[in-house]
């Protein structure tokens, strides 16, 4: 025992360097990709051997990346959008009504989150198959918008639950209908979370890779079209280029979401 | 029964979310339930039930080994992201005073970038002319790069580690936020040293955090695809390859419908085991 305390106590004072370090390696593989898409080598290892833009100029004359970022940029905005939706509905549902089956709805709701992604991929390629409706970008938008539920779900659940209801109904008592109380003073209040929903499944639905592969039949997205490049060692520094593009578009996406966020937690701040 | 207006329009704005969520999970599942105990004939499926798929996946080494491998990497997985994680999850509840969001939001900001490309990115660290033997070399560790950092299942369990870290981090922040400060005042008026106080109070009233943490985690790597594909090589090879190459080359949905419900039922299994474990561990302590 004497032993462990003496050891721990040690890692104790070591604390905040090794957080520092450990920051630095969740870091180091999106770092090595901009590095590497620069470097005047077809090959991707050490050492580097000069500096080049070349990898970025040939990228314009991929036409299928190009079609490819086309549809998965038509799947990652359909699909924010129908899980927003739907997420929003049954959030205000579950912080302002009771209704029956109300914490089943909401287990069922989350439960995509829990489920091995390879599972929900096979078991909708077969569904697809057997109803005869194929695979397509449809069926894409289907699989990520049941995925990014979730996601919008635990947003907007927290975004109405910290909703003054007081708002709702001084605005009632002010001659407003239940609806016009809901679009002109309970909409504007949550709808950073709804912005930032849109983001984040957007997001998601953008990078996602295995529910695509399975069910983008004839028309990849943007991962697919990444996954049928790594193969090919010739291919390689433009996938790299076009990855800290993306690389770079996510960070910048990510920051303007959480801007939101951070406005929908002072907007629905309770006075103390 | 009736219901007042209130219950109503919730049920009305709940319905379509939840229908559309069972639509697409219940009746897809219950389908890939009834093809592993259908028979693949050529392109056609024959719907006699039997029990041979499972006996299959059951008998035959190679899928067993690809299971039990799959469970075991993600054991390892889970253990080494916890035991990495935990100090830094520590650091930021109990250490850092101002800022927390931010080292929260620095913490998950890698993970918002495609996952794809940071395995991809590990490729590049483990290969022979990588960062890893580059560095080794340069330090004069080693003379002669080492070939073996790849294609191998200690190489998947290192880059899924770095996959699910922010996954280990917040659920294991949260439990450490939530502990009241004065137990830990209390201990310390006690005479507890800090690391028994850490042992005593901390650890234990954290363990549930560390469970959610390890489901988190534990029940998605079983299933990864990407990463055995990139990094593992054929000792790396987990379950979902093998029922991607059942449902594409090899064409028996079946056999791949079968493997992959039974991959499901030793997670669960699995996970159950672990949380058992975990709430002993925390007893004990206690």
């Amino acid at each position: 025992m004497n032993r462990v305390v003496a050891v721990l106590s040690r890692i104790g004072r070591l604390l905040p360097a090794y957080a520092v370090l450990y920051i630095g390696f969740l870091y180091l593989p999106i770092l090595l990709l901009p590095l590497f898409s620069f470097n005047d080598s077809k090959v991707l290892g050490f050492p580097l051997t000069g500096f080049t833009t070349k990898w970025y100029a040939s990228l314009a004359e991929q036409t299928a990346l190009f079609e490819a970022l086309k549809n998965s940029l038509i799947v990652a905005v359909v699909s924010a959008v129908v899980a927003t939706s739907l997420g929003t509905l049954i959030s205000r549902a579950i912080t302002k009504h009771r209704y029956p089956l109300r914490r089943t709805s909401q287990t069922i709701v989350m439960a995509p989150l829990v489920m091995p992604e390879i599972i929900i991929a096979i078991s909708l390629l077969i569904v697809f198959l057997g109803i005869g409706i194929g695979t397509t970008l449809f069926t894409v938008i289907l699989a990520h918008s049941l995925l990014t539920i979730p996601f919008c779900v635990s947003i907007m659940t927290s975004a109405f639950g910290q909703f003054d209801d007081a708002l709702e109904e001084a605005a009632v008592d002010l001659g407003e209908t239940s609806w016009g109380a809901l679009r002109r003073v309970t909409l504007p209040v949550v709808s950073p979370g709804i912005i930032s929903c849109l983001l984040i499944s957007f997001t998601v639905s953008f990078d996602e890779f295995i529910l695509a592969f399975f069910l983008s039949g004839n028309s990849p997205t943007l991962p697919v079209y990444i996954w049928s490049q790594v193969r090919f060692p010739a291919k390689l520094p433009n996938v790299i280029a076009l990855g800290s593009l993306l690389i770079l578009v996510s960070i910048l996406f990510l920051l303007v979401a959480e801007r939101f966020r951070h406005r929908s937690e002072r907007f629905t701040q309770q006075p103390e | 029964m009736t219901l007042d207006k209130n219950a109503r329009l919730g049920l009305l704005l709940a319905t379509p979310t939840t229908l559309y969520v069972l639509l697409l999970i219940a009746a897809p599942v219950g389908m890939t339930i009834a093809y592993s105990f259908w028979t693949q004939e050529f392109v056609d499926v024959t719907r006699d039930f039997t029990w041979a798929n499972y006996r299959e996946v059951f008998t035959d080494p190679l899928y067993r080994t690809l299971i039990f491998r799959s469970v075991r990497i993600a054991a390892m997985v889970t253990l080494l992201t916890v035991l990495l994680a935990y100090p830094v999850a520590y650091h930021i509840a109990l250490n850092v005073k101002k800022n927390k969001a931010m080292w929260l939001f620095l913490v998950t900001i890698p993970f918002w970038t495609s996952y794809l490309l940071r395995v991809f990115s590990w490729k590049l660290i483990l290969a022979q002319n990588g960062v890893v033997n580059s560095a080794l070399l340069w330090l004069g560790v080693i003379d002669t790069p080492i070939d073996t950092l790849l294609y191998n299942s200690e190489a998947v369990v290192v880059t899924l580690a770095h996959a699910w870290a922010p996954f280990a981090i917040l659920p294991i922040f949260v439990s450490l936020e939530k502990i009241d400060r004065s137990y830990l005042e209390a201990a310390k008026d006690l005479g507890e040293g800090p690391v028994r106080s850490f042992l005593r109070v901390t650890l234990p009233l954290s363990i549930p955090g560390i469970i959610g943490a390890s489901m988190i985690i534990f029940i998605p790597t079983v299933g990864d695809y990407v990463t055995p594909a990139l990094v593992g090589g054929s000792d790396g090879a987990m379950v979902a390859n093998m029922i991607q190459v059942q449902f594409g080359k090899a064409n028996n949905w079946p056999l791949g419908a079968a493997l992959a419900l039974s991959a499901v039922v030793c997670v669960t299994g699995a996970a159950c085991l672990l949380v058992l474990c975990l709430k002993l561990i925390e007893r004990s302590l206690k």
